[in-house]
């Protein structure tokens, strides 16, 4: 028995040390990267691997990949406007191809293509548009008319008398989903193997500078030294860089998503329609999976407003007419950080040895190994990979933007 | 459904309403003379915060007229609304 005291939990046995290890914190790390998600054990994993790099500490304020990383809906693709984007989401892409041999784990990763729906005569031409900046930059892309979306995905209404009819659709072939904890675990065991901690439930709580320069962290399990320091918090990145005196151009919202019970394959592919907000695949266990768009206000509280369930349901269900048999069986809510050209916001700050890795908003699964791989060197050498170096916070003041809305919009 | 207490109209489900972002940022008076990083600073950074935050809300499908609100980013409450103009009241969250 356990005495009243002991926390709840506290009488079962440790996490299994075959996976990874729960260490104490050391007094000091040569990188320390807040945020245990994805795109934080991405980054710790190719510190390690690609640069040597192994006195390094993850730092979590819950558990290992319980924000975003275990809410997102597992889409993957690279079909995006503009060149700069299309260098950093290609590179995941590529990084992804190989993933599960890097890692030597299972993530289940499925190239089962992505169709982006068109729904109006400017649809059509900003899509035609998009396959077209695509090829130029050698990612595959091509524009389907109605019969080969319902060719490609045979449960989709392209009845031309709904609200919204589908003109058309961009689709990817090499894009998909993959299974997103798994991916967490594989960087994470991977990781471990090469001497990083990853320290769980340990909130950064401040950040020390020295002459423009980072030197430590402050956390609830204590101060920790550090070398540099990594920011990869998503919805929580303005509180941090606040702490450093760094103000962002992010607003932290929910976005919601949620799955049916299991069903049998009836969803071969991805399909997305930013014009009705909702986005669409069937996981290997056979979930629906469907996302949102993000609730309208600011918010923290992992949670959003009902209404906007009800309405990525009535479109899902006119893209879907077949859906209307299927149970909901759970939704939630994750924090993501929206940037205005929504584009993410990737490289140094003005205070030294601090690095920024934020503002993927509604998108940053998907970029999870690119990102990482960059966002490493970028740590490594002081120096933003060429892959991010168009993503820096000072894009802002100059101008030099990159407007990913239409590629974007609610549906990363 | 969330209930948003419009300082016209009282209480009216949330989606009568339009957001509008942070409250109380000023039009520069003299827009010439703001240097580009003051400028980037008005048009793409706001507050961002983890907790009460005063903010636009417009009563879109009821009185038309905006309004400002403290809400706590983390419970979603509504701690206070006030007219447009009027200064942001002291709330404990």
């Amino acid at each position: 028995m356990t005495s009243p005291a002991q926390p709840p939990g506290a009488h079962l046995p440790e996490h299994p040390d075959f996976l990874w290890d729960n260490p104490e914190p050391k007094a000091s790390y040569d990188v320390v990267v807040v945020g245990g998600g994805g795109h934080g054990l991405a980054t710790a994993y190719y510190l390690a691997k690609v640069h040597g790099i192994t006195n390094v500490a993850v730092l979590e304020k819950g558990w290992l990949a319980g924000g975003n990383m275990a809410r997102n809906t597992t889409i993957i693709r690279s079909n995006y406007l503009w060149d700069e984007s299309s260098g950093i989401y290609e590179h995941s892409l590529k990084l992804w191809e190989g993933l599960e041999e890097d890692l030597g784990y299972p993530i289940l990763f499925d190239q089962r293509g992505v169709l982006n729906l068109a729904h109006s005569l400017q649809d059509v031409r900003d899509s035609v548009r998009r396959v077209n900046a695509n090829r130029l930059n050698g990612i595959d892309a091509e524009w389907v008319d109605p019969a080969g979306v319902k060719e490609i995905c045979p449960i989709v209404n392209i009845s031309p008398d709904v609200r919204y009819p589908v003109l058309g659709a961009t689709y990817q072939p090499r894009a998909g989903i993959a299974k997103h904890d798994y991916v967490a675990w594989g960087y994470a065991r991977a990781a471990h193997a090469m001497g990083v901690d990853l320290i769980q439930n340990c909130e950064v709580t401040g950040l020390e500078t020295s002459g423009g320069r980072i030197t430590a962290v402050q956390t609830s399990r204590g101060r920790i030294a550090a070398g540099k320091v990594a920011l990869c918090a998503a919805g929580h990145s303005s509180v941090l860089a606040k702490m450093a005196g760094i103000r962002l151009p992010l607003a932290s919202h929910p976005l919601q998503a949620l799955v049916s019970e299991l069903l049998e394959p009836v969803h071969p592919t991805v399909v997305m329609s930013n014009a009705v907000h909702v986005y669409v695949s069937q996981a290997h266990k056979g979930e629906l999976v469907m996302g949102a768009g993000i609730d309208s206000y600011n918010g923290y509280g992992q949670r959003g407003s009902f209404h906007i369930i009800e309405q990525q349901m009535s479109a899902a269900l006119e893209l879907f007419p077949v859906f209307a048999r299927a149970h909901l069986l759970r939704t939630w809510a994750g924090i993501v950080d929206v940037s205005p050209d929504a584009s993410p916001i990737v490289g140094l700050t003005p205070v030294g040895g601090l690095y920024l890795n934020c503002g993927w908003g509604t998108g940053g699964f998907k970029a999870t190994p690119g990102v990482g791989d960059c966002f490493a060197h970028t740590i490594a050498h002081d120096k933003p990979h060429p892959f991010n170096e168009p993503f820096t916070l000072e894009r802002f003041t100059t101008g030099a933007l990159v407007d990913e809305h239409g590629a974007a919009a609610v549906a990363h | 459904m969330q209930l948003i207490p419009c300082p016209w109209c009282g209480p009216r489900e949330e989606a009568e309403f339009h957001y509008g972002g942070q409250a109380h940022v000023a039009y520069p008076e003299d827009p010439s003379a703001l240097t580009d990083e003051e400028w980037a600073q008005y048009v793409f950074f706001r507050e961002n915060p983890s907790g009460p935050f005063a903010e636009r809300w417009s009563h879109s499908a009821g009185c038309r007229r905006w309004f400002n609100a403290v809400r706590d980013t983390r419970t979603h409450d509504l701690l206070a609304v006030y007219r447009a103009g009027e200064p942001m009241p002291e709330v404990t969250s």
